[in-house]
């Protein structure tokens, strides 16, 4: 898929009646890249979403991006739970985006179990009555399977306190990984269903065609985009744009 | 790691190497398929154009096509064409002559710097450089200077902070005085990630390397980057002037061609590489011996360097006292067993061995490890007369076993079974018949392990 995109750009870029075949192109492109689209759900009271995906892809700056978002933009009000009890300061980290956001936060021991910190912070919100859970998880290759397994029971535990929940799971990926991506989106899928994906470091150079095929081969749609540090950097996908920005500039 | 990449030219290869004669089209048809094998591991597409065209070059050379055994020297190139691509052999980090050796660790965000560094002090560490320290020049991201206390602190390296309200380039000349003072061997500068189009960013990198003058800097690049990683160590090699490339998170399945594309686009080589989330899973990265295991012909020099780390001289003598006296117990399986286990997870360990790699099943099959747990929960459970003479092991003793170690009694009786074909084996060997591999295979209950042998 990629191969034939590549193939396609190339072919695109050249000047023999290039605009036409360009237009068509970003057409297709866009037709690929909306598939399975869907809104993110948060119908949920609490609404729970789940963020997962491989080491350093930016999962824990989204969530303090969603969360702004949410309670800056929407005034709702939003519980963090810091599910990566693995990486050093992973909790301080996201306690920042927290403080940041506005949001609370829910937290235990380094080392301790992601999948009681989950159930926790979901306890908490239904108590408190607050509108969504955000939950955190430590970055994991797609390679680890024991750390796969982990996954699936966060998932587990988060619906066993709450029926139906996680609502909501996102991938994290980042922009510039290759031809990985896809392995990465199908085994995360397997492990832990997931409903979208968020596409990170968009302000790079790195387009991201990889989620063309994550939404061609396993219909999971990109969701939002990452596009800097601060909390603002965070936009709904747009099909039509990400097939422009893909053939700009070749 | 470069799993898939290693498939398919082992597969195109044992295609060539199976003919007696090599015609200039079996040659072509060869290139193609190692030109796609390399575009589909991410290979940036114009070294992968310049590497097969030199490797055709010099495939249809007359001493190749002519030569007795043309197969195998096609593989020869491709392995040495393929080490050069690399890095070739030799590259090291500079050292100073005196003072502290300072290393600068630059990359794009979430490829693993404050990790790398932290890896970097343990190696260096255990490598002789014995007082290091690590400099937290990362401001911007949450948490980043505590992430970096903590690992430092597990690694028994001295971490020079500031907070995040000083200058970056600030703090790193301050850690420098400081290194000098207290006469540290080696400061290793951690920086905030970056997107190599950040001029302002790369820009305060320029300035930090100016300022401190490093004697290394090393860019540290997720083996899971795309065709992007090209411009990425291209904007880097201009603002940082890298000496070399730490390749992370290669424990995954990328396919690692962009890092691989890194050298041929910059120059620079491939120094370091990390293969895991534990802190001691960094190493040195040889060139040659990647191309090796890429082929299949295994990287048997890795091997024996990880048997030696981790061997204890005075038990391996012992070992071998009591194998020849026939005096081999239990006790001294379980020992065994935990030496090669510190070497890190089966799986790891058979991809360094020559053919495993075209062993599918082997590939494929999930090693147990529970089982070797079982295996030694069972020893630990026995008192120690019943593991210096297992015979001793009936009814109630096995009942009590099992249940002492969460197994069954025919679990115990499988071992104790294992361990006596084990010992009759040893019999052989120290009559000078050796086993053969697959009555090795079947000794160890179906995971071959490696033997290491010492004179």
């Amino acid at each position: 898929m990629v191969e034939r995109l590549e193939y396609e750009v190339e072919a695109g870029t050249v000047p023999a009646d290039g605009e036409a075949v360009q237009a068509r192109l970003i057409e297709i492109l866009a037709e690929v890249a909306a598939t399975a689209r869907a809104p993110i759900d948060l119908s949920g009271e609490p609404a729970v979403l789940l963020m997962v995906g491989v080491n350093g892809t930016g999962k824990t700056t989204t969530i303090g991006k969603i969360a702004w978002h949410l309670s800056k933009e929407f005034g709702l009000s939003v519980v963090l739970a810091a599910g990566d009890t693995y990486r050093a300061a992973a909790a301080e980290q996201l306690a920042e985006w927290a403080d940041r956001a506005g949001a609370e936060l829910v937290r235990a021991e380094e080392g301790s179990d992601p999948g009681a910190v989950a159930f926790d912070a979901v306890e908490a919100a239904r108590a408190r009555g607050a509108d969504v859970v955000i939950v955190d998880t430590a970055g994991r290759l797609h390679t680890q399977t024991d750390l796969m397994d982990e996954l699936a029971k966060v998932r587990r535990v988060i619906a066993k306190q709450m029926p139906g929940a996680p609502h909501e799971t996102l991938l994290s990926i980042d922009a510039t990984t290759g031809q990985n991506g896809l392995r990465q989106a199908k085994i995360f899928a397997e492990a832990a269903e997931v409903d979208g994906v968020v596409l990170t470091k968009l302000d790079g150079t790195a387009k991201g065609g990889i989620v063309l095929a994550i939404a061609d081969e396993l219909g999971i749609p990109v969701k939002l985009i990452g596009t800097g540090e601060t909390l603002e950097d965070l936009r709904p996908f747009d099909p039509t744009d990400f097939a422009n920005a893909l053939l700009s500039e070749g | 790691m470069f799993d898939q990449l290693s498939d398919r030219l082992q597969a195109t290869l044992s295609d060539v190497r199976s003919r007696g004669k090599l015609s200039e089209s079996d040659v072509d048809a060869a290139m193609r398929e190692i030109r796609l094998a390399l575009l589909e591991a991410d290979v940036n597409f114009k070294v992968v154009k310049t590497f097969t065209k030199t490797l055709k070059e010099r495939c249809l050379g007359a001493d190749v096509l002519g030569s007795l055994d043309p197969g195998q020297q096609v593989i020869k190139i491709v392995n040495e064409e393929l080490t050069g691509l690399m890095g070739g052999t030799g590259s090291e980090l500079a050292f100073a002559s005196s003072g502290p050796t300072v290393i600068l660790m630059a990359g794009l965000q979430g490829s693993g710097k404050t990790t790398a560094c932290a890896k970097l002090a343990r190696f260096l560490r255990e490598n002789g450089k014995k007082d290091v320290a690590l400099a937290a020049c990362d401001v911007y991201r949450p948490a980043a200077v505590d992430q970096l206390v903590t690992v430092g602190g597990r690694v028994g390296a001295h971490v020079y902070e500031k907070g995040t309200d000083a200058d970056p380039v600030e703090i790193a000349a301050w850690a420098l005085e400081q290194a000098r003072t207290e006469r540290r061997d080696v400061l290793i500068v951690d920086t905030a990630g970056r997107l190599h189009v950040d001029q302002e960013l790369m820009e305060e990198l320029a300035r930090i390397r100016k300022r401190i003058k490093p004697h290394d800097v090393l860019l540290v690049v997720d083996a899971m980057t795309g065709q992007d990683a090209v411009g990425v160590a291209e904007s880097f090699a201009e603002a940082a002037e890298f000496d070399g490339v730490v390749m992370s998170k290669l424990d995954g399945d990328a396919r690692g061609g962009a890092a691989l594309s890194v050298k041929a686009v910059t120059g620079k080589p491939i120094l370091f590489a990390s293969t895991g989330e534990k802190l001691e899973a960094f190493d040195r990265f040889h060139p040659d011996r990647m191309a090796s295991r890429i082929l299949g012909m295994g990287d048997v020099l890795s091997l024996i360097e990880k048997a030696e780390q981790q061997i204890d001289e005075d038990q391996a003598a012992d070992l071998e006292r009591k194998l020849r006296k026939n005096q081999f117990t239990l006790e001294d399986m379980l020992q065994q067993m935990r030496q090669v286990r510190k070497m890190g997870p089966l799986s790891g360990i058979l991809g360094m061995l020559p053919g495993m790699g075209a062993m599918k099943q082997l590939k494929n099959a999930d090693i147990d490890e529970g089982q070797l747990d079982r295996v030694e929960a069972i020893i630990l459970s026995m008192t120690p007369q019943e593991r210096a003479n297992p015979a001793l092991i009936k009814g109630s003793r096995r009942k009590r076993i099992a249940n002492g170690s969460g197994t069954r009694p025919q679990q115990v009786n499988q071992l104790i079974k294992q361990f006596d074909q084990m010992r009759k084996m040893m019999r052989h060997v120290a009559s000078g018949k050796m086993p053969d591999a697959q009555q090795l295979a079947a000794m160890t209950g179906g995971a071959p392990r490696p033997k290491v042998r010492r004179r």
